[in-house]
């Protein structure tokens, strides 16, 4: 552990001060630019005319409807991908079957394909000309530009978060802990709650939460399916290009600080759930 | 509760990891599978447990088959080489698991589990330890929970995968001696893994020796170690010193132009002496001695150049003044021929 270490480390093993503060000049300058000053820009003018102006931004039915639509699309698309998640990761940490390497592949399919190729595809299959389009308009139902396509392309480009997170955790874990309470006379369900699923919690939870900061931020292949309908179809990211280009600029930096807002508490969560395993890795050893 | 294990086959891709077991074991022993690794001990122990499926015969407790049964219905204790004890569990819900997670007719009351998880904790003399983490504990310690944790669900059969691997040596030996009492205790019929020798030979009462895939031989420990049926078993159950060799007229002889025939001596049966004790003495030159220890070992060599280990008592070592350099006789006391693996004299 590094903490361990002499104050004094014999010059051979380290760099001179010199090079170390350049290094780490350069890593806070960099992060500066690109992260903080932006951040802190999008506070400064959604906050520019007053606390007033910025709690009025929340107040236009459409921004309204938008907030409502994208809680409602994560409070579809993070269950189902929770759901899909485990099961996945499960599969594959502690399970030796034909395909698994593809399995693999086809999980992070997502991370590699531009969103706007998978909103395409979406349209492809369920618009008006697309190949089951026919079918349900025949039966009265609307999937493009409606909320099922958006709720639908959620779950696609989130869908890698939660088991990207639980794989590592359950394939370093092995078998051994199932196998005991197995023989222990627990059947798989309580096996999975009490033994597997404890032991995970936490990368659980971190998964959940970046698999929802990606539903309530995505931009790309909601925005392909939506349809901008205002009031009706567009989420807050949509919401904020449309605001943006209104020239509205307090409003639509306000429904971005929700945003911001939202990737700085995903990083507090983030930190603790590192501290509290580092905590317990301490414990262990 | 007996086991009988009739004709297993196991393969995994190619490699066969049993090629036709049979072992039986009678109610209430205490058996070793020992061998290298490889050699399927393991493998087979999972499979009497029902964590994996044989390819083919059949396992039977109490001559009931169970080989379709899963490792939940077998009702066994199993504990593992690294313990796999639940990680977010106190050593108290560890024991406790195999009790709680019973359906609610059969499930004891919670005082009844508290107090036959504190008596089991007894049994392990960790008592003051239930409220402590597994992280918390030695390696020792662990595994005792392991063991305590088979135990509370009052298995038919008890487990064992190389228990005191994963254990120093000191630590080794006395659980050792406790897993030997504890099984006089308790009684149940147990089976555990072993690659050392020592270990197998010192607390069973039978041992299986095994070897690519197969059971070599099966007995007593003085019985596999006194009379070793095939050349693997004589050679895995100690040091030994290998000559080529040829019988004449009932008598052996080393010969090291001799084919067919290999002649394996322990150490401890090599008699060493100023004077050919007999015609079969060997004339050799000691090249080292180490005198470290309850036994005084001596490596010599002999006019061909082989390499010989020689162990004596000290005394015996005292009364000799042997030095280093020295040319002496060695006299094999006892010796095993083996011709293709198998004991012929």
């Amino acid at each position: 552990m590094v903490s361990a270490l002499p104050a004094t480390t014999p010059a051979a093993v380290s760099e001179s001060p010199l090079v170390k503060r350049l290094l780490v000049g350069i890593c806070i300058a960099f992060l500066g630019i690109f992260l903080l000053v932006p951040l802190g820009c999008v506070f400064a003018v959604a906050l520019g005319h007053g606390i007033g102006a910025y709690l009025a931004s929340f107040r236009g039915p459409d921004t309204l409807a938008s907030i409502r639509l994208t809680l409602l699309a994560s409070a579809i698309a993070v269950p189902c991908n929770l759901v899909f998640g485990v099961a996945a990761a499960w599969a594959i940490g502690k399970f030796e079957f034909f395909g698994k390497g593809l399995l693999i592949s086809l999980v992070d399919l997502p991370f590699s394909i531009s969103p706007v190729v998978a909103g395409l595809t979406y349209v492809l299959l369920f618009g008006s000309h697309g190949w089951f389009g026919g079918w349900l308009s025949a039966h009265n139902v609307q999937i493009i530009f409606a909320v099922p396509g958006i709720v639908l392309a959620t779950i696609f480009v989130t869908f890698p978060f939660v088991a990207r997170e639980l794989l590592p955790m359950m394939t370093a874990q092995g078998n051994d802990e199932e196998e005991a309470a197995l023989t222990l006379g627990a059947n798989g369900w309580q096996t999975f709650l009490k033994v597997t699923l404890p032991n995970v919690k936490w990368a659980l939870l971190y998964g959940v939460i970046l698999c929802n900061a990606r539903a309530m931020g995505e931009f790309g292949a909601v925005s392909v399916v939506s349809g901008h309908i205002r009031g009706l179809t567009n989420t807050m990211p949509l919401q904020i290009e449309v605001l943006y280009n209104d020239y509205l600029f307090v409003p639509a930096f306000a429904v971005a600080s929700l945003l911001a807002l939202l990737a700085l508490a995903t990083l507090v969560v983030k930190s603790a759930v590192e501290w509290r395993s580092a905590v317990l890795e301490r414990g262990a050893s | 509760m007996s086991i009988a294990v009739r004709n297993v086959v196991k393969k995994f891709g190619t490699f066969t990891a049993l090629d036709n077991v049979s072992l039986d074991i009678p109610d209430g022993r205490l058996v070793a599978l020992l061998g290298p690794s490889g050699s399927g001990k393991t493998t087979l122990l999972r499979i009497i447990a029902g964590l994996e499926n044989a390819d083919g015969g059949e396992v039977s407790f109490d001559g009931r088959d169970v080989s379709r049964r899963s490792a939940r219905e077998r009702r066994v204790g199993f504990v593992f080489q690294h313990y796999a004890l639940f990680r977010h569990m106190t050593v108290f819900e560890n024991v406790a698991f195999g009790l709680r997670v019973r359906s609610r007719e059969v499930r004891p009351t919670k005082d009844a589990i508290r107090a036959r998880v504190f008596e089991l904790l007894d049994l392990i003399q960790l008592r003051n330890q239930a409220g402590r983490l597994p992280s918390q504990l030695s390696g020792g310690q662990r595994q005792r929970v392991a063991l305590a944790r088979a135990l509370a669900v009052e298995p038919s059969v008890l487990l064992l995968d190389e228990p005191f691997g994963a254990l120093d040596a000191k630590v080794r030996q006395e659980l050792r001696r406790w897993l030997r009492q504890l099984h006089d205790e308790v009684g149940v019929t147990s089976v555990f893994v072993t690659h050392d020798q020592e270990e197998a030979l010192e607390v069973a009462d039978a041992v299986a020796v095994m070897n690519g895939g197969r059971i070599e031989q099966v007995g007593t420990p003085e019985e596999v170690y006194r009379r070793p049926v095939s050349s693997f078993v004589y050679n895995f159950l100690g040091n030994v010193n290998l000559f080529h060799g040829r019988i004449d007229a009932g008598t052996t002889r080393i010969d090291r132009e001799a084919t067919g025939h290999l002649v394996f001596v322990r150490p401890h049966d090599l008699e060493i002496a100023r004077r050919p004790a007999s015609s079969s003495s060997l004339h050799v030159t000691i090249e080292h001695i180490n005198a470290a220890g309850p036994v005084v070992k001596v490596e010599a060599t002999t006019e061909w150049g082989a390499l010989v280990r020689v162990e004596l008592p000290q005394q015996r070592f005292a009364d000799l003044a042997l030095t280093k350099g020295e040319k002496i006789f060695i006299t094999p006391r006892d010796l095993a021929v083996f011709a293709d693996g198998r004991r012929v004299s």
